[in-house]
């Protein structure tokens, strides 16, 4: 059986690999992807460009500006003088924030009562606006604080002290780079396996295939092996650039996570596996994968959290290969994940391969009927 | 099947005026004017051939039709309701270690707000752990020593720490966690008959879209990712099976001109495109109450252009892959996971380190997200539109024509 099982898997590989276009896009993009996404990715804010809109003509006000001016976050674009100006700026997005300090800012502090600024932010980009306005409110705060010690009044009885585990500086690319991992492979995988059946199909060679001595379990085997194969060593060196280039640190076991990736692309073949199975042409396993693919990414937690998600969508999630493997991979490189929360991430993954690739096999003769 | 049976509206008006022609030759005037009638009658009637098989072929597969409608109308429900950036009922710890009243007022604060959904737990341990396994996204400390620094006057210390692996969200739990503390000084003040003066308080007004909803954010720029799936993906699969099969050289030799199969090939798609274009802006406007502020027609025409970049990516990688296999996978890496990534659609593309800003501006999908932003939440701001349709107009001419050449050089060898 296993010289039989060998031979299949030589020749899916050869299919695979007597195409020089083929084996170029299996190899180079995956690498670009990750080094321009890696640095693409993600949800820090910087260099906001900013318009100050200072009517007051007072020492505070300036040393408000200042502050602004020192920030590394806020980068000031131009000076205004009336507020009709502001459209001329925000709408054509030449800057996202204008900082407006009406007349009487000065006079209203330095009596010891509360002055207000306003923050007009471009809302077009829903997150990057509250992250802005979280910026300014800190520069805020900062001057308040400096402005109570300077000018003798009482201290807050309390303040927030704030720090992160795992990631003290907050840096989204820490977060996103270990997911592109899980996408990368997930989008590679799919594509290799909807298309093994599929081609076949539409040559016609799969139903000789089925004709000849092998076992289903034996057809299997021969198509899921080249494209776990792949997905292995393509997560591989994708982990690698995560650790080496981007300097994401590796603060769990590595046995963890290969048994989590492991999982991950064995759920990915089952469900390609079946898509191609089902599907007559390869034009339909490809668009089958794709209609699978597109909501795994949205529905994993890759970008946007389940946590915010309403909860039948959260129900839905739990179909989900990805969002297991996301937990492990995240979990593997920032905190050193416990094997018990390890445990409740594989076990489903190892469920969602198990029925998918049954599934597959049982289709690939009962698609003909 | 007749030409009335013709299932495209648009091939439909092409369709009747060539069967005219064809029908009554004898209804045209002079000689010289009959033999160009008759070209061109006859192009009109290779074109309408074309387009009709091109439609038909789409109608019978059900998965084109899949990535048309049932895609966008997919995604947009998941980006409409599932997906958001907004963190509510966010799992905390709070742990009190001497319960004076002003421990247990700020811990009442946490309770009150909707943006928490806290839990107390026994000491710092406890809630180590819970933060540990993922069952709390950060926990808050009050120590011992709460209250009597607050009486001292030395300034006690809320300890709030957050999960840093998700850095957006950790960023967010610490903004509501200073808003919570904010409304928790002023009571502090009030109730203690001396109101705390902050010297500058902050007014935030957020532009077109006041409630920051990311759902207005996500759900115009959605567009620009169905588009690429039908004008990239779809055509360029479609046009690679021809080249797999021979169909495509058979086509070639045929009397139909280059410039007549491209137009064969486009004018399906295009409407395809144009047609969920229409549905997923109704979807938006209609369900999911997405302002459209800008001009109605500007989305049309912006649309149509950035349709037609798209068509002319799928259609040079079809060319230049010849095979589904590698066109699926080329589409995906340089039309879909960009359009997604790399166009603004979720990340801000001024924060993206220069390098990557410069590849940005590549992407046709970059271009038409800008527009669809500003069309639907800030109006039609010319400044923006006008650049954004010439960079598409440009990226379209060139793909297409790249396309034309490569086509001819290829048959060539």
């Amino acid at each position: 059986m296993w010289d039989r099982v060998r031979a299949l898997i030589i020749k899916e590989f050869r299919a695979i690999w007597k195409d020089k276009r083929s084996r170029v896009v299996i190899i180079g993009p995956p690498i670009i992807q990750l080094l321009v996404f890696g640095y693409a990715a993600s949800f820090d804010v910087n260099h906001v460009a900013t318009v100050i809109l200072n009517e007051d003509r007072g020492l505070p006000a300036a040393q408000l500006v200042a502050r602004f001016k020192g920030s590394p976050t806020f980068n000031i674009v131009g000076h205004i003088g009336t507020t009709k100006e502001i459209a001329q700026y925000i709408d054509p997005r030449y800057a996202s924030l204008v900082i407006h300090i009406r007349d009487g800012f000065s006079r209203e502090i330095g009596a010891g009562r509360t002055a207000k600024v306003q923050m007009i932010v471009d809302g077009r980009e829903s997150n990057t606006a509250q992250i802005i306005l979280g910026y300014a409110g800190r520069v805020v705060r900062t001057f308040n604080l400096h402005w109570a010690r300077t000018h003798g009044l009482k201290d807050p009885p309390a303040t927030v002290v704030a720090r992160a585990w795992f990631n003290p500086n907050l840096k989204s690319q820490w977060f996103f780079v270990p997911g592109i991992v899980a996408l990368l492979t997930l989008v590679v995988t799919m594509v290799l396996t909807a298309l093994s059946v599929a081609r076949e199909r539409e040559a016609g060679t799969f139903e000789q295939l089925l004709v000849t001595p092998f076992r289903r379990i034996e057809i299997l085997i021969g198509k899921a092996t080249p494209a776990l194969l792949i997905g292995l060593a393509e997560g591989t060196v994708i982990i690698a650039v995560a650790y080496f280039w981007f300097a994401v640190p590796f603060r769990g076991s590595l046995v963890i996570l290969y048994s989590g990736l492991f999982l991950f692309l064995l759920a990915a073949t089952g469900v390609g596996l079946m898509l191609s199975s089902i599907s007559r042409t390869q034009q339909q396993a490809i668009l089958g994968a794709f209609l699978f693919v597109v909501p795994a990414i949205i529905l994993s937690g890759f970008a946007t959290p389940i946590a915010n998600m309403p909860w039948p969508v959260q129900l839905l999630t739990l179909l989900n290969p990805m969002r297991y493997f996301l937990v492990i991979v995240r979990g593997a490189f920032l905190e050193g994940l416990p094997l018990s929360t390890a445990l409740q991430q594989l076990w489903p993954m190892a469920v969602i391969a198990l029925v998918c690739l049954v599934s597959a096999a049982w289709l690939f003769r009962h698609r003909m009927a | 099947m007749t030409g009335s049976e013709t299932p495209s509206a648009i091939a439909g008006n092409a369709a009747g005026s060539a069967r005219n022609g064809q029908d009554n030759p004898n209804d045209r005037g002079d000689t010289a004017v009959v033999r160009t009638g008759i070209a061109g009658s006859r192009r009109i009637l290779r074109l309408r051939g074309l387009i009709r098989k091109e439609t038909l072929q789409i109608l019978r597969d059900p998965s084109s039709i899949s990535i048309a409608f049932v895609l966008p109308a997919v995604l947009l429900i998941l980006f409409g309701y599932g997906v958001s950036l907004d963190a509510e009922h966010v799992p905390v710890a709070i742990v009190v270690e001497s319960p004076s009243n002003d421990a247990v007022s700020f811990a009442l604060s946490i309770a009150n707000s909707h943006y928490f959904s806290p839990r107390l737990s026994r000491n710092r341990h406890e809630a180590r752990a819970a933060l540990r396994r993922g069952d709390v996204q950060a926990f808050v400390v009050l120590r011992e020593d709460f209250s009597r620094r607050i009486k001292q006057g030395s300034g006690a210390a809320i300890q709030v720490t957050t999960n840093g692996t998700d850095a957006n969200t950790a960023r967010i739990i610490n903004g509501y966690l200073d808003g919570v503390w904010q409304v928790w000084l002023k009571h502090f003040g009030l109730a203690r008959g001396q109101p705390i003066v902050a010297p500058v308080d902050v007014e935030h007004r957020v532009w077109f879209n006041a409630d920051v909803r990311s759902r207005n954010f996500l759900v115009p720029g959605l567009i620009a990712i169905i588009m690429t799936l039908i004008g990239a993906l779809l055509t360029a699969m479609v046009i690679a099976r021809e080249w797999e099969r021979g169909t495509m050289e058979a086509l070639m030799v045929t009397p139909v001109g280059i410039n007549e199969i491209l137009i064969g090939k486009l004018v399906p798609y295009f409407a395809l495109g144009m047609g969920s274009m229409l549905l997923s802006t109704a979807l938006a406007v209609w369900v999911f109450g997405v302002p459209l502020r800008g001009s109605f027609l500007v989305l049309l025409l912006v649309s149509a252009i950035f349709m037609l970049a798209a068509l002319g990516l799928g259609l040079l990688i079809s060319t230049v892959a010849r095979s589904q296999f590698v066109a699926g996978q080329v589409a995906i890496i340089v039309a879909f996971l960009p359009a997604f990534i790399l166009s603004g659609f979720v990340f801000d593309i001024t924060s993206m380190p220069s390098i990557v800003q410069a590849i940005t501006h590549i992407v046709p999908a970059r271009y038409f997200v800008s527009s669809l932003q500003t069309l639907f939440l800030a109006g039609t701001v010319w400044r923006i539109i006008f650049y954004d349709l010439l960079a598409l107009g440009i990226m379209a001419i060139v793909l297409i024509g790249l396309t034309r050449r490569m086509t001819k050089k290829s048959l060539g060898q």
